[in-house]
């Protein structure tokens, strides 16, 4: 069980979130100039690291807001928890482990 | 015009006497059907929710947990920009307008919600062990206290835990689940409420 720190509720256990993805995937700017193989790369590809992993999360049985989080895919240690709009921090090489 | 308020029915009404059983038992459950409720969305900090503070008798709640309450109604925070007010002093048409009106043309919301929830009430020495039996959050006297307000689940049910005093909780899950709701929480008295339990 992941215990995540909802940025407006504190900590709370995995099973009041859902996960949303990878974050940072911006939506197209202009989807209609888009090939074919451009608009599939947008909607299906994604990162897949071992190791520090932005990804996205809502706390859909409390405050219902989307945030995003810093984890490790590895050992599972949340690295970072920010806000939706915020840009992925820098984490500090090796730290904090 | 006919009083149709005659005509409706709690969520639960069919295990109102279920939970009548064993009220003289450390713990037990009841419900409270019928309140006023309102959805309020409204920029945090703003004129308009300054406004609606003032029609509540007290400001909105600012972080998770809080609740203000005053003249029978209660503001519980749902979220940044979201709260909702309950309301034992009100008729529903009556608190939305004046809600309305506070909020006048600013960016929000108000909605009556008296129907989305019902209202089940857990007291006694024991309420605490019953919900901890399947509430994520932590309960303990240190940490969560009469006047505090978390949306989380109970079972597998999203409810609104508010607790009312030092041994009693009131638990506002949506309409449609209060029958699970009521029946998980029966169940998970049973060890406090059989006959010849201390
Ligand atoms: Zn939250």
């Amino acid at each position: 069980m992941l215990l995540l720190t909802c940025p407006w509720c504190g900590p709370r256990d995995e099973t009041e979130y859902h996960y949303g993805g990878q974050a940072h995937v911006a939506y197209p700017a202009n989807p209609a100039e888009l090939s074919d193989e451009e608009w599939a790369e947008y909607l299906f590809f994604r990162d897949n690291p071992k190791g520090p992993f932005a990804e996205r999360w809502v706390h859909s049985t409390g405050c219902r807001r989307w945030f995003n989080v810093v984890r490790d895919t590895v050992t599972y240690e949340v690295l970072a928890v920010y806000g939706p709009h915020d840009p992925r921090p820098e984490l500090a090489a090796g730290d904090p482990r | 015009m006919a009083d149709l308020a005659i005509l409706r029915e709690s969520p639960l009404v069919h295990l109102h006497e279920r939970m009548r059983a064993g009220h003289d038992r450390p713990v037990a459950l009841r419900e409270t059907a019928f309140l006023t409720m309102a959805s309020v969305r409204v920029r945090p900090g703003s004129a308009a929710a300054r406004r609606i503070g003032e029609v509540l008798g007290g400001p909105l709640p600012t972080a998770c947990g809080e609740t203000t309450a005053a003249g029978g109604r209660t503001a519980l925070w749902l979220g940044p920009d979201e709260w909702l007010v309950v309301s034992s002093a009100d008729e529903p048409a009556a608190l939305t307008a004046a809600l309305h009106e506070a909020l006048g043309g600013d960016p929000g919301s108000i909605v009556d919600v008296s129907a989305n929830r019902t209202v089940l009430e857990l007291s006694g020495a024991r309420a605490r062990a019953v919900l901890e039996k399947g509430c994520p959050v932590d309960l303990h006297p240190r940490r969560f206290t009469p006047g505090r307000a978390v949306t989380t689940t109970v079972g597998p049910v999203p409810v609104v835990l508010w607790q009312t005093a030092a041994t009693a909780y009131r638990l506002l899950p949506r309409s449609s689940f209060a029958d699970y709701l009521a029946r998980w929480l029966l169940d998970a008295m049973a060890e406090y409420t059989a006959p010849g339990e201390p």
